[in-house]
């Protein structure tokens, strides 16, 4: 289901009305939660040609985060973004290839340097020297150290990036890890996700771009406008989590009315991310809950590719559900087995001591005479 | 018959008593763990029910049971009947065992047990209007009175021993606490007198959640007459267990003689009640049908049914008919004290408790030590009045 | 002579503490019968059940702000959902549904003028103290759980599952008071359905609120004065016991067993005089038959 969105009706691909690219960037400082104003000063800044310079590079990836990136909208948003920075590296968009575009790459660094910003796109191999990823002769280790060394900012988009993603999965043959890892000492935005949701990286660079400063970040590195909640605490069908409403199998009733996917392994309850409010390419529902399936937790390091996918996880913090206790709930628990055991007690007790009773009888007081008998 | 108390001598370690020492055994086990799960792992306590049978038997009841020399002291030190003088040494050795257990049971039952020293040792944090706080000050202090009073008969043993420290200490100690048995008795008189009464205190302080027929401002009253018709009930059943098991002939006519207080002190439970139920206007719960006013009925029955087996003349003679009409008696005073703590106190409907087979277990458990230490203190020290039974064997 | 004697001193001593009794039992005239003031600062909270929406926001803050644990009940034992209150849960909603009439209610400790826990506390672990909350000092307590039997509320909870167990019970945040800030509750309402502030000030508000809307509620404020009074106080739709709260008269719940208490043992007069009196007694008969232990000697 599309929804009507304006850049998709440009009246012709490559040229975009003013109203619409402030529309973009509108959208893009609502995604940073940074307000109407900044998107005037973004359009500002990017009429002025103050394009931030941007060097792409890419490892250990699939270029799953580039092309959702590309997938904004409209082909012609692609060429905004392109206008709107100044990419200057990116191996899978550039025309040109191996030395050439090695090249640009070290004129932009040096044109830039301290001021260009470094998106690092995949993991980057450690073992055995760093010798699974090498491009142009060097190895990822060296070139990423060597570009995001004289960086103004780094940012790690995708999970790959941010702590290692798919290619670090056990048994990790490659030693991959994220950016941040062979880059100690700087500071390193992580945008996860497989693949991350291209708004957060558009917020954070555009941010960048206007006002030279980065997103507060978690403890993680993480933009916490966009990772400081769980997906469960946004979630559409949390309603039905609290009222006890769940999908036992894919395909069933539960399924089919779109109730809530915990039982299916759904790890929205411990995945910081936000696509639970900002569906992918601007379709409503286009995000794996929206879509029936349960979230993977692609964010997180610890859950995605380890947790199995239909695994249920612990929930740390559950709120209550749409129940609520009687003014007089029924508590206390009476054991048949002790029950009986008092009543064998009481009862043999009590019977012994009547049967012991009466063997006492015989025992009359027959040494007092009668006179003194009534005395006490 | 000879009144000087002897030791029973022989065997120990017979089979009942080792039998009862495996039951007191396994009590001891299963308390080391309750101390170490907690009390909602080895009891069926909750929320509701805060107290069960841990304080409504072990140390409500088991106190009241245990009021044998208290019972026994009122008519010989205080009415001058010396002749139960030798009924005084095994009721007070009952009176000590027993409330050394209930005073290890209240150990039990409280959650924080390594802190039950600050109760008689903060007095400056007081709270002088908890009646719980008399009746535990009370009791502590009860405990260590009654084996002061019981001493003398262990001294007397053991100022023949063959520990020459032991020895000397005895004869000293024998003339010091002849001197001031007086005082000590006193003591013996008062402390009962007060915490039995406040037992019955305690409870008041459940207002709305004691059912009215037992929200009584006599229930101190109540609580102190039956535990007076109590004590001397546990005093006819042991003597009798005694004869019984250590082959004395019974006095009979000093067993019948203790028929006529419990029966006045019987009179005047009924009597107060059912004047309290009346003056009070809480005849309908009374006939309310609902298993309280049941309660109460069977209760004001089986006080009043010792009063009426006892009647005859002929009846109090009979060693049987006297020990069935104890047993009744006390069966009585235990089920006023249940029903005040338990079964009248109700938190709500939606509440229920019984106890767990562990409370159950070590509740026997601790009744079977008390009996193995009587039995055993019975034997080495001179407690037991009279000679053996003639050739007859009377059982 | 020995019946007369007796029979005297029986009767003198049913007759006397019957007396006691009696007189205990008579208010007016018994200590702890008249109603007790609360202290000037007193604070406490006002919940109207006509603007609580059931949320459970306070519920969830009195768990974090008192560091309480989880308690997984309800379905697949997954939610956090206290049926009452326990030491898991100071406190808790609770739900009053009868055909159309319905009403929410918050339940935990009513911080009574006079409470019975702080009267059963034998060492004074429960007390009443600054703006007269009842607070509990754990190193006072030794788990006797009297409180528990006291309170006419069923507040104050034990901690079964624990070998070294305490008391738990709403003690209106005192560690956030002292911060200057709210009780954690009140301060998340979301329809200010509980608020805090001194006593006399949210009588004085639960008292215009009746007056301005007199067919909205129930024309009575909880707390003002039933058991004595409590420093949290009720403004309801539904009636009152429908929602759990026990009827009770002006006298506050610890008169009876207080007033016997100190009736009975005041100054310590009676025990000493009773103690005098047996210590008497006994000399009397032993200076008669001349035995140490003052008693007649065996008649045979």
């Amino acid at each position: 289901m599309l929804a009507s969105f304006p850049l998709l009706d440009a009246p012709e691909p490559g040229s975009v009305s003013r109203r619409d690219f402030l529309r973009l960037c509108t959208m893009a400082a609502a995604a940073v939660g940074l307000g109407p104003l900044a998107a005037e000063r973004f359009l500002e800044a990017a009429e002025a040609g103050l394009k931030p310079s941007v060097i792409w590079l890419q490892f250990q990836e699939c270029t799953g985060c580039t092309e959702s990136l590309l997938r904004t909208s409209h082909p012609g948003v692609a060429e905004l973004i392109l206008d709107l920075i100044s990419l200057d590296y990116h191996e899978t968009l550039f025309a040109a290839a191996g030395h050439q575009a090695e090249e640009a790459r070290r004129q932009a660094m040096e044109a830039h340097a301290g001021k260009y910003v470094c998106i690092i796109e995949g993991a980057i191999p450690t073992k055995d020297n760093g010798i699974y990823c090498m491009i142009g002769g060097r190895t990822a280790v060296d070139i990423v150290q060597d570009v995001a060394g004289k960086a103004g900012a780094i940012i790690a988009i995708g999970s790959c990036a941010s702590w290692g993603g798919i290619p670090s999965a056990d048994p990790n043959p490659t030693g991959a890890v994220g950016a941040a890892e062979v880059l100690k000492g700087k500071t390193v935005v992580k945008i996860p996700g497989c693949p991350a949701n291209p708004y957060n990286l558009l917020g954070t660079v555009l941010q960048y771009a206007t006002y030279g400063t980065l997103p507060e970040l978690d403890a993680e590195g993480r933009p916490k406008f966009a990772y400081g909640s769980t997906i469960h605490e946004h979630c559409p069908r949390r309603a039905h989590f609290d009222a006890g409403r769940f999908a036992e199998k894919f395909g069933d009733a539960g399924h089919r009315l779109g109730y809530c996917l915990y039982k299916l392994g759904c790890k929205g309850p411990v995945t910081h991310a936000n696509c639970s409010v900002q569906h992918f390419g601007e379709v409503v529902d286009a995000w794996p809950i929206g879509i029936g399936h349960p979230c993977i937790g692609c964010t997180e390091q610890k859950i995605a590719f380890r947790v199995p996918l239909h695994t249920t996880v612990d929930i740390d913090r559950p709120t209550p559900p749409d129940t609520y206790p009687p003014i007089h709930a029924p508590q206390g628990y009476v054991s048949p087995v002790a029950t009986g055991l008092a009543g064998v007690i009481v009862g043999g007790l009590a019977g012994a001591g009547y049967v012991a009773s009466k063997k006492l009888s015989p025992a009359k007081d027959t040494e007092t005479p009668a006179r003194d008998r009534s005395e006490v | 018959m000879n009144g000087h108390a002897v030791a029973v001598g022989g065997r120990i370690f017979t089979r009942p008593v080792r039998v009862f020492a495996a039951l007191a055994g396994l009590g001891v086990l299963l308390v080391l763990w309750r101390l170490v799960v907690g009390l909602g792992a080895a009891t069926a306590m909750n929320d509701g029910y805060p107290w069960g049978l841990w304080i409504a038997f072990d140390v409500v009841t088991g106190t009241a049971l245990a009021c044998g020399g208290y019972a026994v002291a009122i008519l010989v030190y205080i009415l001058n009947k010396g002749r139960y003088h030798p009924l005084v040494r095994p009721a007070l050795l009952t009176s000590a065992v027993g409330y050394t257990v209930a005073g290890l049971s209240v150990g039990l039952d409280v959650g924080r047990w390594w802190t039950i020293w600050h109760v008689p040792a903060f007095f400056w944090h007081w709270n002088l209007s908890s009646a719980l706080l008399e009746v535990a000050l009370c009791i502590m202090a009860y405990i260590v009175v009654l084996w002061i009073e019981l001493s003398p008969a262990l001294l007397e043993k053991w100022q023949t021993s063959s520990n020459a420290r032991l020895r000397r200490w005895s004869l000293a100690l024998l003339p010091v606490l002849k001197r001031s048995m007086i005082w000590i008795i006193a003591l013996g008189l008062l402390l009962p007198t007060m915490h039995q009464s406040s037992l019955g205190t305690v409870m008041l302080l459940s207002g709305w959640r004691l059912h009215p027929l037992w929200r009584t401002p006599l229930l101190p009253l109540l609580f102190l007459i039956s535990c007076a018709s109590m004590g001397y009930a546990v005093v006819v059943a042991e003597s009798a267990f005694s004869s019984v098991a250590f082959k004395r002939k019974p006095d009979m006519k000093m067993l019948a003689g203790l028929a006529t207080p419990m029966i006045w002190t019987l009179y005047a439970i009924v009597g107060l009640r059912v004047a309290d139920v009346v003056w009070r206007g809480q005849v309908g719960l009374l006939l309310a049908g609902d298993i309280r006013s049941l309660m109460a009925w069977v209760e004001l029955a089986l006080f009043l049914a010792p009063a009426i087996m006892l009647a005859s003349p002929a009846s109090r003679r009979d060693l049987g008919s006297l020990v069935r009409a104890s047993m009744v008696m006390l069966f009585a005073g235990a089920l006023f004290r249940f029903d005040t703590y338990l079964v009248a106190f109700s938190p709500g409907a939606n509440w229920s408790y019984f106890p767990s087979v562990t409370e159950i277990l070590i509740t026997a458990g601790l009744v079977a030590g008390e009996v193995v230490a009587y039995v055993i203190v019975v034997k080495m020290f001179p407690i037991i009045a009279g000679q053996p039974a003639t050739a007859e064997r009377t059982v | 002579m020995g019946i007369s004697r007796r029979a005297a001193l029986k009767g003198l001593a049913v007759a006397g503490a019957t007396a006691v009794g009696v007189d205990a039992a008579r208010p007016g005239r018994a200590e702890g019968a008249v109603l007790p003031a609360p202290p000037a600062d007193a604070v406490g909270m006002l919940y109207d059940t006509t603007l609580c929406i059931g949320c459970k926001a306070c519920v969830v803050a009195c768990q974090d702000a008192n560091d309480l644990p989880r308690d997984p009940t309800g379905i697949d034992a997954r939610y956090d959902a206290p049926i009452d209150l326990s030491a898991k849960a100071k406190n808790v909603i609770k739900l009053y549904r009868s055909g159309d009439q319905q009403s929410f209610v918050k339940v935990q400790c009513m911080h009574c003028v006079d409470p019975a826990c702080a009267s059963a506390c034998m060492l004074g672990a429960f007390k009443k103290r600054e703006f007269g909350i009842v607070t509990y000092n754990v190193d006072l307590c030794i788990g006797c759980r009297y409180c528990e039997v006291a309170c006419p509320y069923n507040v104050p909870k034990f901690q079964w599952a624990s070998a070294t167990p305490r008391m738990v019970k709403c003690e209106l945040c005192n560690h956030r008071l002292a911060k200057g800030l709210e009780p954690a509750c009140t301060e998340v309402c979301p329809r200010h359905a509980v608020i805090f502030g001194k006593r006399a000030d949210l009588l004085t508000e639960a008292r215009r609120r009746l007056a301005e809307n007199p067919g909205r509620y129930v024309p009575k404020i909880y707390g003002e004065t039933d058991g004595g009074g409590t420093q949290v106080l009720y403004l309801s739709h539904v009636p009152f016991e429908k929602i759990g709260f026990p009827p009770l008269t002006e006298e506050p719940a610890p008169s009876l067993a207080r007033s016997i208490q100190h009736g009975v043992y005041k100054g310590f007069i009676a025990p000493v005089a009773l103690y005098a009196a047996l210590g008497a007694v006994m000399l009397r008969n032993r200076k008669r038959t001349g035995d140490a232990d003052g008693r007649e000697g065996d008649e045979r």
